[in-house]
């Protein structure tokens, strides 16, 4: 396994554009949670808006750059032939699927957690002076805005892992980053869609992206469809569910 | 009119006073105590002075007045309203024409508050309630001979919203008139009502994603297996072959979302009135607009993957520049509203996404405070012009995929 690591992990590195990748991950995520910062307001009668959540608004676009990470891990070489060789190299098949996705996964969260905690910071910077005061206990030092930034970088860490595991079954990069985007981006329209608020509260538990989100939530934690560790359990079993089909279906198909 | 002050009730219980900014006062002539009625009325408002309204969407400035005196003169179908901050010096404020004024009208003292709401970051966190505002009219006179103030309460007696304190009280000379709700066109949105025929469209995302990948897929394939190069020695202008990849992507996408939403949008409107929402309505011509405008989108989208596709020659990397540049926005803006407003209006205006304003069905009102953002189907730029900006990004993306094609080895 540590030689299928290192394998996986010299591929991954020698090709410039996971780089290029994970740059655009922190850059993107920044960005627009520095405007999400920069244009929220609390006005003196108060307000209900959660500042963790205002500062980790970039997570929306960055979700989509760690779903593309995830799905070049495996799709680049399924586009070249590649996955041939990598199959020759280590023939017990699911042990190169973890192999990548250990690589994936550690290199993600560190690019995600650099992110969220960029964002944070300059939630903690700005905020307080638009009306976010100490009383709405937004607070670098408090555990909850912590647990927040983290569960930010483990579920877009979750949202490659489910990129590769998809683009393992499908085979192709293009058809899984529209699945993929498509999973997280369908169940909160559905959720906004549906009248019924039993069948709404169902959606938002089930669907990845709302169940992750739950997990970068500071406020009013109890209205919430899941708390904050089940929310990333939720995206974690999507994950994990779609690693162990494409685990199934590498070893089960021909290249 | 000595003054106007308004209350909104605030999350935490209680009320809050405050300037409600389209919160009106003054005197109204209306054709008849029906709702919708033609009428005519001059007006003290929260913070946007005098006015003179008639018809729900005329609406004309006065002089920036919180209180003063108000009159209004009728000549045949002519009315005129004034304005004075001392009852001396008079300022016409404007002349309305009502021609279907009947000879004999009732006028009357008014006081309104519409819902009142505030945005602080994406359209998720709007926070509206209904408002209240007391107007006291320190004098009223009439220069009609014969006539007396009858005290009848018009409106405001439906309950729920208008809450439990509207209704007049004499002071002395004048009155003290409480009202809550609006006399003005009804808007979509967070202080309106309803839905747009947009709202039956909301999975068109779910076909972007799609087109985006065969659109990519359409020319990235043959980049993938090699059968660029046959395609290109079969043949070899290299400009006609994007143009008919284009041009048949184009048309399958268009037939495939025309199909998709002329099923849609009929039965979605019938859907969700038959659940109780209310649809504003729309002519056959703007329904038909609206259908074949998401079509167009739906194929441009299509066309635009192509191009990028040509471009980058990668597939996932071209879904992902196109999911990006026109679904990301969209999704967020519309279907999701978590991007604040500044930011959604500004992506509404640049990106391809733009071209969701051909779903526009409904009209800003500047006399109106409402939440005007796309999510509610207000889009930053008309029909035409949003769907002008995706065109320009097809062709920025088509003669770069024209000259990358042109320049490089296959």
């Amino acid at each position: 396994m540590r030689r299928a690591i290192r394998a996986e992990w010299a591929k991954t590195w020698s090709d410039p554009g996971t780089g290029w990748l994970l740059g655009t991950l922190i850059a993107l995520t920044v960005a627009v949670s520095a405007v999400a910062i920069g244009t929220a307001r609390c006005p003196a009668a108060g307000c209900g808006q959660d500042p963790a959540r205002i500062s980790l608004t970039g997570v929306y676009l960055g979700q989509a750059v760690a779903a593309l990470v995830g799905v070049a891990a495996i799709g680049s070489e399924y586009g070249t032939g590649m996955i041939r060789v990598s199959l020759t190299a280590i023939p017990r098949r699911d042990r190169l699927l973890a192999a990548k996705a250990v690589v994936l996964a550690g290199p993600v969260l560190a690019a995600s957690a650099a992110a969220a905690g960029a964002s944070m910071l300059a939630g903690w910077l700005v905020l307080p002076g638009h009306g976010f005061t100490a009383a709405h206990g937004f607070d670098l030092a408090s555990g909850a805005t912590w647990r927040a930034a983290g569960g930010a970088a483990l579920y877009l860490m979750l949202v490659a892992v489910l990129g590769l595991g998809v683009t393992s079954v499908v085979r192709d990069s293009a058809a899984a980053i529209g699945i993929v985007l498509g999973l997280l981006y369908l169940f909160p329209v559905v959720a906004g869609l549906v009248g019924n608020p039993a069948i709404q509260r169902r959606l938002q538990q089930v669907g990845p992206m709302s169940a992750g989100l739950d997990s970068m939530t500071t406020a009013r934690l109890r209205a919430l469809p899941l708390t904050p560790w089940q929310g990333l359990e939720v995206v974690a079993m999507w994950a994990a569910g779609a690693l162990v089909l494409g685990g199934a279906m590498l070893r089960l198909r021909d290249t | 009119m000595t003054s106007v002050t308004s209350t909104v009730p605030v999350p935490s219980g209680g009320a809050q006073r405050t300037v409600v900014p389209w919160a009106k006062a003054g005197i109204i002539f209306k054709a008849s105590l029906t709702p919708g009625s033609a009428y005519v009325a001059i007006m003290v408002t929260g913070s946007h002075g005098i006015r003179m309204q008639d018809d729900f969407t005329g609406d004309i400035a006065g002089p920036a007045m919180r209180a003063g005196w108000l009159r209004l003169v009728r000549a045949g179908a002519t009315i005129t309203g004034y304005g004075s901050p001392d009852g001396v010096r008079w300022t016409r404020v404007g002349t309305v024409t009502l021609p279907g004024l009947p000879p004999t009208v009732p006028g009357g003292l008014f006081a309104t508050s519409p819902q009142y709401s505030q945005t602080s970051d994406g359209v998720a966190s709007i926070s509206g309630s209904p408002s209240q505002s007391t107007a006291v009219f320190g004098q009223v006179t009439l220069t009609w001979h014969g006539s007396t103030w009858t005290g009848t309460n018009v409106g405001g007696s439906s309950g729920g919203a208008a809450g439990p304190g509207t209704g007049y009280s004499r002071t002395g000379s004048g009155f003290a008139i409480t009202g809550s709700g609006d006399i003005a066109p009804a808007t979509s949105g967070a202080s309106g009502i309803g839905v747009t025929i947009a709202q039956t469209l909301s999975g068109v995302f779910i076909a972007l994603i799609i087109l985006a990948v065969i659109g990519a897929m359409f020319i990235t394939a043959e980049y993938r297996r090699g059968l660029i190069r046959v395609t290109l020695a079969a043949c070899p202008r290299r400009g006609q072959v994007l143009a008919a990849k284009a041009a048949v992507i184009g048309l399958v996408a268009f037939a495939a979302g025309l199909a998709g939403a002329s099923v849609a949008v009929p039965l979605g409107q019938r859907l969700l009135r038959s659940h109780g929402a209310y649809v504003w309505p729309v002519t056959a011509l703007t329904e038909l607009r609206v259908i074949v405008g998401t079509a167009a989108v739906i194929a441009l989208c299509a066309v635009l993957a192509v191009a990028i596709g040509t471009v980058l020659r990668r597939g996932a990397a071209a879904d992902a520049a196109v999911i990006a540049l026109i679904v990301v926005p969209y999704v967020l803006t519309v279907p999701i509203p978590v991007l604040p407003l500044g930011v959604a209006d500004w992506l509404m205006r640049v990106t391809p996404a733009a071209a969701f304003a051909v779903e526009q069905t409904v009209i800003q009102y500047p006399q109106v405070d409402d939440v005007y953002a796309p999510a509610y189907g207000y889009y930053p730029l008309a029909a035409w012009a949003g769907f002008a900006v995706l065109c320009a990004w097809v062709a920025l993306a088509l003669a770069l995929g024209y000259v990358t094609l042109s320049r490089r080895d296959a």
